[in-house]
């Protein structure tokens, strides 16, 4: 047979091979993307309504059972009616306002600061050494332990409780980010190698992205760090004229007004919760799109 | 232009050798790569030296220990030789490994295109190669799918895509197919081959898997193990395209495993 019709014929076969083997090998998607999601929301939801239900239940029973007079613990219903109205009100919404300002500016900064050290410690052989376990060690201190030094060194102002704000979050995100550089696969890294990086390169394009779902997660704690600090924060130090909400729910609690008290701390919970949401979506998604989710 | 790495110890070659070394693509003398220090000391290639002729494709086969992944981390520049020298007609060369290590924050585009950006080629430019060279692969259409949607197969395809976007002449292979089933590997054997002889790549193939070596090689270099030496070179005579399944194959693969069998047995006590 001459090799000229042969050739061509081979090639054909050859490309028929390929295709097929990966048209083979590939799952097969059995659901639409919107059947899964509305599946997966009602999954998600109906266990948080009824813990919902059974706390508020308990709450109605406590307060039925005249364990504490009506003023000192309200009903449910009276905190609802005590929020309803208060929200409308600006001083509410000034109020938030404020603190998220305050716990904006704060993250950021110890995300500056927490990116910049987390990178250097795990860089340099002998920072890490030095400061490595007080980083760690910083990390398990409460936060309301910082604010008498940071009151005699910012007095009551704006700057105590950023110092404190930072403190708390600025080990978590380090750390986040120095075990995420521990962990980056050493095949990665060779392959970067390879493609001819060196230093800062190999940083910029394989270890830091490598990092990233580690980053976030140390994002996520470093958050709830600052969060509290916060928190402490504004029960301790009252920046005269600043509305926040630690400063008002302090002010209720001066007029005995539970029922207030009992609408920041709903607040708090659902600010707290409305933030945890966002970090579980970013997570979820790096998780998906690196191929590291199972169907969650 | 002929560049070399020379142990700091080992004496440089003379002039006379570098017209001798020109005519290889990759040459190695006498490398020896020794790890530790002192009498705990572990000699892992104890004078090692070879002429990978220029578009060749030459298979290094041996059991564990022989030292052949170790002596593609010196030829690639990954370790640094402790003795002899290594030279290259053309530096840097490709490489690829068993795991295909596709970076999973990018699609499989950006995968083949990273190897570009380190180089500073702009970015109409990189997209233009990289979905080239995914056809190349026959991985046209895949192109946006993230590493872990695609089979094993497929991922060291992409692999091979990132490494053939060096444009280096040398390409490196460290057991590439090792982790892939009977079939994928046949089918990649066809691809490598057919991707070798167009683009005039030369292959230096580690692996252990004597048919593979035979399958593929115009070479075939067994190693010994601990230390690693040459033990043998076979020169694979065989017409292309070849099967892993036909009869010289088997034949030739039959000799050398006997050979591997009898060094294998060298270490039994």
């Amino acid at each position: 047979m001459p090799t000229e019709t042969v050739k061509p014929e081979a090639e054909d076969t050859s490309r028929d091979w390929v295709s097929g083997l990966d048209e083979l090998e590939r799952t097969p998607i059995t659901e639409t993307r919107w059947g899964r999601f509305a599946s997966r929301l009602w999954a998600g939801t109906w266990p948080k309504v009824l813990a919902l239900v059974l706390v508020i239940g308990a709450w109605q029973l406590l307060f039925l059972s005249e364990w504490k007079a009506p003023w000192v613990l309200p009903a449910p219903l009276t905190v609802w009616e005590d929020l309803v109205a208060y929200a409308a009100t600006p001083d509410y919404g000034q109020a938030i306002l404020i603190t998220l300002q305050r716990a904006l500016t704060g993250f950021a900064l110890s995300v500056a600061v927490g990116s910049v050290l987390g990178i250097a410690v795990a860089r340099f052989k002998p920072l890490r050494a030095a400061i490595g376990s007080l980083i760690t060690g910083l990390q398990t201190m409460p936060s309301i332990m910082w604010f008498p030094l940071a009151i005699l060194l910012f007095k009551i102002s704006e700057s105590a409780i950023l110092f404190v704000v930072v403190l708390g979050a600025v080990p978590s995100i380090a750390n986040g980010i120095i075990s995420g550089i521990d962990y980056v696969p050493p095949a990665w890294k060779r392959v970067g190698t390879v493609l001819g990086m060196k230093g800062f390169g190999l940083y910029r394009h394989v270890i830091l992205p490598a990092t990233l779902p580690s980053f976030v997660s140390g994002l996520k704690q470093g958050w709830a760090f600052a969060w509290r600090s916060l928190m402490a924060g504004e029960l301790l130090v009252i920046v005269a004229g600043q509305g926040s909400i630690g400063a008002l729910m302090q002010g209720a609690r001066e007029f005995n007004d539970s029922a207030r008290v009992l609408t920041w701390i709903v607040t708090v919970l659902v600010i707290g919760i409305l933030v945890d949401t966002a970090f579980k979506a970013a997570d979820n998604r790096i998780r998906k799109s690196w191929g590291l989710a199972g169907d969650r | 232009m002929t560049r070399a790495r020379t142990a700091q110890f080992a004496g440089a070659g003379t002039r006379d050798d570098d017209t001798a070394r020109a005519e290889g693509a990759v040459v190695l003398t006498d490398v020896v790569k020794r790890y530790g220090r002192g009498p705990g000391a572990v000699t892992a290639l104890d004078g090692v030296s070879l002429t990978v002729a220029p578009g060749s494709f030459t298979c290094l086969l041996g059991a564990s220990g022989c030292g052949k992944s170790t002596l593609l981390s010196l030829v690639a520049g990954l370790d640094d030789i402790s003795g002899g020298r290594i030279d290259h007609v053309d530096q840097p060369v490709a490489m690829m490994f068993q795991e295909s290590a596709l970076f999973p924050w990018l699609t499989v585009q950006g995968n083949v295109e990273i190897a570009l950006r380190v180089r500073g080629v702009g970015r109409a430019e990189r997209r233009r190669r990289a979905l080239e060279l995914l056809e190349t692969v026959r991985l046209t259409g895949f192109a946006h799918k993230r590493p872990h949607e695609l089979s094993g197969g497929m991922r060291q395809r992409v692999a091979l895509a990132r490494a053939l976007a060096q444009d280096a002449s040398v390409l490196l292979m460290d057991e590439p197919f090792g982790a892939l089933d009977a079939m994928t590997r046949d089918l990649l054997h066809d691809e490598l081959e057919r991707i070798w002889r167009e683009r005039h790549l030369t292959v230096l193939f580690v692996t252990h898997n004597v048919r593979e070596a035979v399958r593929l090689g115009d070479r075939v270099v067994l190693l010994s193990s601990r230390p690693g030496r040459v033990l043998n070179v076979y020169d694979v005579d065989l017409e292309r395209p070849r099967r892993i399944d036909s009869a010289p194959v088997a034949a030739l693969a039959a000799e050398i495993t006997d050979a591997l069998r009898e060094e294998v047995g060298r270490h039994a006590n």
